[in-house]
């Protein structure tokens, strides 16, 4: 069992410092640098969302937390234990739905979800297999073979096996792709009822409004590094992602003088797009130059950007 | 979590059991019935004509041979396929995930496969002994030797599993390496009719001891020295044990 909360020091439920995996090349090709030093904390209680793209080291950091793969360098603990000092129980600390659907053709739901609290060593009196297969809606499948399972039963199958042993931390890998809709909600549903009983939920995930509405704490992975970490909404505020759009009177050939040290974009003759930080004075400034450049303005449009945006600027490094 | 997870290696035994029972015909039915065919071909093929290796009649001299190779094969079989099978369809992360320790993977691992190559071998057995007759002298012998080579090719198994990355790797140990050290170890003949080199060679073919020593528990008629035999098995399975445990703990084609 993971040790207990301590009053006096609240520890994080994920720690990582430092961490480097390299992953040596084969057959003549180079190595590939997948993670480069990531240093992450993970409070409990919360839901977090790692964001990145394809091959920015999401999943190896989340193997290295599983002990999946074995990392080159700096720390890692889970629920305050280290992964490398105690393997056995940071694993029995953390529940890993894996981003691949990997179900044993030979067993049932209901067997599957008893084979796997028995290898994490649960008496059978302590198991909850008929609670999981009523809450994931796979009662009434409990008995029928896996194959025979449509690809959102076997997502929940997977949800289930992550939980038999009740871990503090559970970790989500892509969880809704391929999903529709409907399903999709009852994960998130269920996700967040067991987030309110105290689960720590470490998530990947694609499609970033849900990463927004449903994680307190968002990191940003890209080429293998943090490259942004904080609530969501904080990200959103502290960029240069907001944008003015002023529609004039009179078409313009070019950028006027005194408007230039905005960096606005003339994206149509009559159209200036600015860009600024949201919780600046920009916007008065903006208008005030518009005024002394003697421009006659027709519309003013304010735009907010969404978490892909933000997200496609911090990876991409621009716009 | 300290001390033995006994409950997973129980789990993981019992989970390579019903997964070979689940398709019993082919794990289990369809091993025996091949090793009988050989029996049935060499009884009606030799006929009276048959050799009498060391005065014992010749079908009596295969029926341990074949239960051997029986045994041998599916214990083999079953940690291999077992390994590959959950790495190819990706569901070895149910093991990798689980807090359990090389010793603890390994030895569910292996007791499956032990336990089906048994099963086989004393099916094959049992149906030949209907037909002939086994005088079974020395029964403690059988059973170590029984025992002792399931678990031999069961760990060997395991090396297989670890090793292969598909399918086609797996059948090329199996056909270019069980297959031949299972048929070529004194299971249809006396070691000792062999020319030379082939006789000296077939002293250094571990596996060799392995059919000798079942046999002279069965029939009570050995080649070889017992004492030589049974260091050979335990020296095996030590070393065996030893390199697959390593290979467990160090994560080896299972953790990147």
């Amino acid at each position: 069992m993971p040790p207990a909360m301590t009053k006096h020091d609240q520890p994080m439920a994920v720690e990582v410092a430092g961490l480097e995996k390299f992953y040596p090349g084969t057959g003549g090709r180079g190595g590939n640098h997948a993670l480069k030093g990531v240093s992450l904390t993970i409070p409990r209680g919360s839901i977090f969302g790692l964001l990145g793209p394809n091959g920015a080291g999401k999943s190896t950091l989340i193997n290295i937390l599983a002990g999946l793969v074995r990392k080159s360098g700096g720390t890692a603990r889970v629920w305050g234990i280290d992964v490398d000092e105690q393997p056995r129980a940071a694993r029995a600390a953390i529940g890993v739905v894996p981003q691949e659907l990997t179900l044993d053709p030979y067993f049932p739901a209901h067997d599957a979800l008893e084979l796997q609290a028995g290898l994490f060593g649960i008496p059978k009196a302590a198991r909850r297999t008929d609670e999981l297969l009523q809450v994931l809606g796979l009662a009434d499948k409990a008995t029928a073979p896996a194959r025979s399972l449509s690809g959102g039963m076997r997502r929940r199958l997977m949800v289930g096996k992550a939980l038999v042993h009740n871990p503090p931390v559970l970790v989500l890998d892509e969880p809704t792709a391929g999903v529709d809709v409907l399903l999709r909600q009852q994960l998130w549903d269920y996700v967040r009822l067991l987030n309110r009983n105290g689960t720590t939920v470490l998530l990947t995930t694609h499609y970033l409004q849900e990463a927004e509405a449903l994680c307190d704490r968002i990191a940003i992975l890209a080429d293998g590094q943090i490259v942004a970490k904080d609530t969501a909404s904080v990200m959103l505020r502290g960029l240069e992602s907001q944008e003015l759009l002023i529609d004039v009177a009179a078409p313009l050939a070019s950028v006027p003088e005194g408007l230039r040290g905005f960096g606005p974009d003339l994206t149509k003759p009559y159209r200036l797009v600015f860009r600024y930080a949201q919780d600046s004075d920009s916007v008065s400034r903006i208008l005030e130059a518009i005024r002394s450049a003697d421009l006659h303005i027709t519309g003013i449009t304010t735009r907010q950007p969404d978490l892909e945006e933000v997200f496609l600027k911090l990876v991409r490094g621009k716009p | 979590m300290e001390g033995v997870n006994w409950i997973g290696v129980a789990t993981l035994y019992r989970r390579e059991v019903r997964r070979f029972l689940s398709v019993g015909a082919q794990t289990v039915g369809g091993p025996a019935v091949g090793t009988l065919l050989f029996l049935v071909v060499f009884g009606v093929a030799l006929g009276r004509h048959a050799p009498t290796p060391g005065g014992v009649p010749y079908l009596v001299f295969i029926i341990p041979g074949l239960v051997m190779m029986a045994i041998a094969q599916n214990a083999f079989a079953n940690t291999s396929s077992s390994l590959l099978i959950a790495k190819v369809q990706g569901n070895i992360v149910d093991l990798l995930l689980a807090p359990l320790g090389p010793g603890e993977l390994l030895a569910g691992l292996v007791l499956g496969g032990v336990t089906r190559g048994l099963l086989v071998g004393a099916l094959t057995a049992l149906a030949a002994w209907l037909v002939v007759p086994l005088p079974l002298v020395i029964p403690a012998l059988a059973l170590f030797y029984a025992v002792g080579g399931a678990l031999v090719f069961s760990l060997l198994g395991v090396l297989g599993g670890l090793w292969a990355q598909k399918m086609d790797q797996q059948a090329a140990v199996t056909n270019f390496v069980i297959a031949p050290l299972t048929l070529l170890s004194g299971t249809f003949y006396a070691v000792n009719t062999l020319s030379e080199p082939f006789r000296s060679i077939a002293y250094f073919d571990p596996v060799f001891y392995i059919v000798d020593g079942f046999r002279h528990g069965v029939t009570g008629m050995s080649e070889a020295p017992p004492l030589v035999g049974v260091l050979v098995v335990l020296v095996a399975n030590a070393l065996l044990g030893a390199l697959c445990h390593r290979l467990l703990a160090s994560g080896w084609r299972l953790r990147q």
